[in-house]
């Protein structure tokens, strides 16, 4: 059950990437450009998505287990400091130089291999570098 | 007014934005419900691959791959979709390996903090999203006067 859960949410996401225009860089890099030419599509893609898992919460609230899982696995922690500011403000580049973020680019890897490949290859790249830096710092 | 919106931003696709936007929170609300937990896909890619702990590695292995999945089953519906990617490899490579490092860094990309995160008004999500709209912004514009976009 709980695997038929995460497969259902994957395509769902997948489905919703592909009819929001998410996956065309272009576009994307069309929503950031608010100097030049701005492509508000991607404001609608949020306002939807943020609208529909508002009352998620709300039911969620009202849940004391999740329906295929033992308890819900949330997170908790409220700290607000360099590590969280720093890592969005360098993902906010890597989107802006790509026009890609992480679902897009995984999803795309169905579609143009070569470019979407270079891309993820490279952020798992930088998600095992990080790794390696913390582990070292302990 | 709808009128008025399409004249001002003939590029933009308001209705496929919102339908998408509403499949996407449909996902969320699956994984949230389903299996308390945050559909993040940064986390999700890093949990699949060893570089992260979090969902058991079945159901984030199923999510990753029901990505391209229900991105294909959407291109077949409507007869492809449009990609317009950077021509530069190296500036994806460069792209992609920022971003790996900024979303683990600041726990979550577009999906665990723009969408989870900012609509269970958590403030470390609000501040990650602004701060990662902020930098993207700068970053295309500063694209744009440099090299013209490429």
């Amino acid at each position: 059950m709980r695997n038929v859960i995460g497969l259902l949410s994957g395509l769902l996401f997948g489905a919703g990437l592909a009819l929001s225009g998410m996956m065309d860089p272009a576009r994307v890099r069309g929503f950031l450009d608010v100097a030049g030419d701005w492509d508000p599509t991607l404001a609608f893609v949020m306002g939807g998505a943020v609208v529909v898992m508002a009352l998620a919460w709300t039911v969620q609230r009202a849940m004391h287990r999740p329906l295929a899982c033992e308890e819900f696995s949330l997170p908790g922690t409220r700290l607000i400091d360099a590590r969280l500011i720093g890592g969005a403000a360098l993902f906010g580049v890597g989107w802006g130089l790509g026009g890609l973020c992480p679902g897009p680019a995984i999803a795309s890897l169905a579609f143009h291999p070569a470019q979407a490949g270079v891309f993820v290859a490279a952020m798992l790249t930088g998600m095992a570098a990080l790794r390696v830096v913390d582990t070292w710092r302990g | 007014m709808f009128d008025w919106f399409l004249q001002t931003f003939p590029q933009a696709q308001p209705l496929h934005g919102l339908a998408g936007g509403v499949l996407i929170g449909l996902a969320g609300a699956v994984m949230l419900l389903g299996a308390g937990r945050i559909a993040g896909i940064s986390g999700m890619a890093a949990r699949v691959t060893g570089l992260g702990a979090g969902a058991p590695w079945s159901l984030a292995a199923l999510f990753i791959l029901g990505l391209p999945a229900g991105a294909l089953i959407v291109a077949a519906a409507l007869g492809g979709i449009p990609a317009r990617f950077p021509s530069s490899l190296a500036l994806l490579a460069l792209a992609g390996l920022v971003t790996g490092i900024g979303t683990r860094l600041g726990s979550g990309c577009t999906s665990g903090h723009g969408v989870c995160g900012l609509s269970r008004l958590s403030p470390r999500s609000i501040l990650a999203t602004l701060t990662f709209m902020a930098t993207g912004m700068l970053t295309v514009a500063l694209l744009n006067a440099v090299a013209g976009g490429q």
